[in-house]
């Protein structure tokens, strides 16, 4: 698997370098993160490695989640084990509440692995994907960074809209990917070779210099940058 | 919990010691400024109207009037660079803003001082 973890964004914060600048960072709690599954080429056509992080208590857990992480006995797994079935192996840990693949060889993971923050400490920059916080239906002003219309001059009851769309008789409709009010956040965002700070392998936290998208709380995938 | 987390994190940055300042003193603040490759220490003398953040983010602000021009520096607390804050007078005070210093000029900048051995003047 290309280096990588799982992680939650706990917040923003500042620190000082020996030459006593502000360095920003973003503190991400990454780890440990359990191996539920291993993707190979003859079974599943591609190499990954399926991670679990943050448990999720198993009462609020659904049967089909409970069994993802463990081995259930139900009269089906005894039927199809007693007919000579090879059950899938099972990580056999508490159910999890973020679950994500991290492409590429296994090399020494296995089922029932534990990943954790150590496995970054001599990565010198990541790539991280977060959900982006989410703004809502919003004009072109918040969305595209438009600069709206004049507070005066005739102008009516439009001062924040986006003005015109299109031409006239040519070509007479509006191109594809003009850029209009519509959902903002709330995306798949990725925040590319951000420098790794400090990995702090006691307790499980990665110092990243800069902003990572997503809320507070927000959990986030991180993997070693591939850009060189 | 997040919170417990950051202040792990800022913990090895605070400084152990600041010298208790409050709102209204004129303080000398020891920064070190770096001259071609020599490194030496400047001092900003004023009255501090401002302390603001939390942690390792905490800033605060003086005022001076250099040449009939008000100057404000805006200084991290926690920031290497300040060798030391000196207390050289502590003035009465009561509100933990004073940005009304900004509209006064000539006499009216000065504060009454406070008596750090307790009763009135």
């Amino acid at each position: 698997m290309a280096i990588g973890i799982l992680g939650r964004k706990v917040g923003m914060t500042q620190l000082y370098d020996e030459a006593g600048q502000v360095v920003p960072v973003t503190v991400i709690e990454a780890g440990p993160c359990d191996v539920l599954q291993v993707r190979t080429v003859e079974r599943d056509g591609y190499e990954a490695v399926q991670l679990g992080f943050a448990n999720l208590p198993r009462r609020s857990a659904s049967k089909s989640v409970r069994g993802h992480v463990a081995k259930l006995d139900s009269k089906r797994s005894k039927r199809r084990s007693s007919g000579g079935v090879e059950l899938v192996a099972k990580a056999g840990c508490e159910p999890k509440r973020f679950i994500r693949e991290i492409r590429g060889a296994a090399g020494e993971l296995a089922v029932g692995g534990q990943v954790k923050v150590e496995a970054l400490a001599n990565v010198k920059a990541v790539d991280i994907t977060g959900i982006s916080r989410g703004r809502g239906f919003s004009g072109a002003i918040r969305r595209h960074n438009f600069s709206g219309q004049r507070a005066t001059h005739g102008v009516k009851k439009c001062h924040r809209a986006l003005g015109g769309t299109g031409a006239s008789a040519f070509p007479s409709r509006v191109v594809k990917g003009k850029r209009m009010p519509g959902q903002y956040g709330a995306a798949t965002t990725t925040v590319r070779n951000q420098k790794l700070v400090k990995v702090d392998a006691e307790n499980n936290l990665l110092l990243v210099l800069g902003a990572v998208p997503g809320p507070k709380g927000g959990y986030v995938v991180i993997r070693e940058t591939n850009m060189v | 919990m997040s919170q417990q987390i950051l202040e792990l994190v800022e913990k090895p940055v605070l400084k152990t010691e600041i010298p208790s300042f409050a709102i209204g003193d004129t303080v000398d603040v020891h920064t070190k400024i770096l001259e071609g490759d020599k490194e030496r220490i400047q001092i900003f003398t004023g009255v501090v109207i401002a302390r603001s953040g939390s942690g390792s983010r905490e800033m605060f602000t003086v005022r001076r009037i250099v040449a009939n021009e008000g100057v404000e520096r805006k200084f991290p607390l926690h920031s290497p660079k300040i060798e030391k804050i000196e207390v050289v007078r502590s003035g009465v005070v009561r509100r933990a803003k004073l940005y009304f210093l900004r509209d006064r000029v000539g006499k009216a900048v000065r504060l009454k001082e406070r008596r750090r051995d307790g009763g009135a003047e």
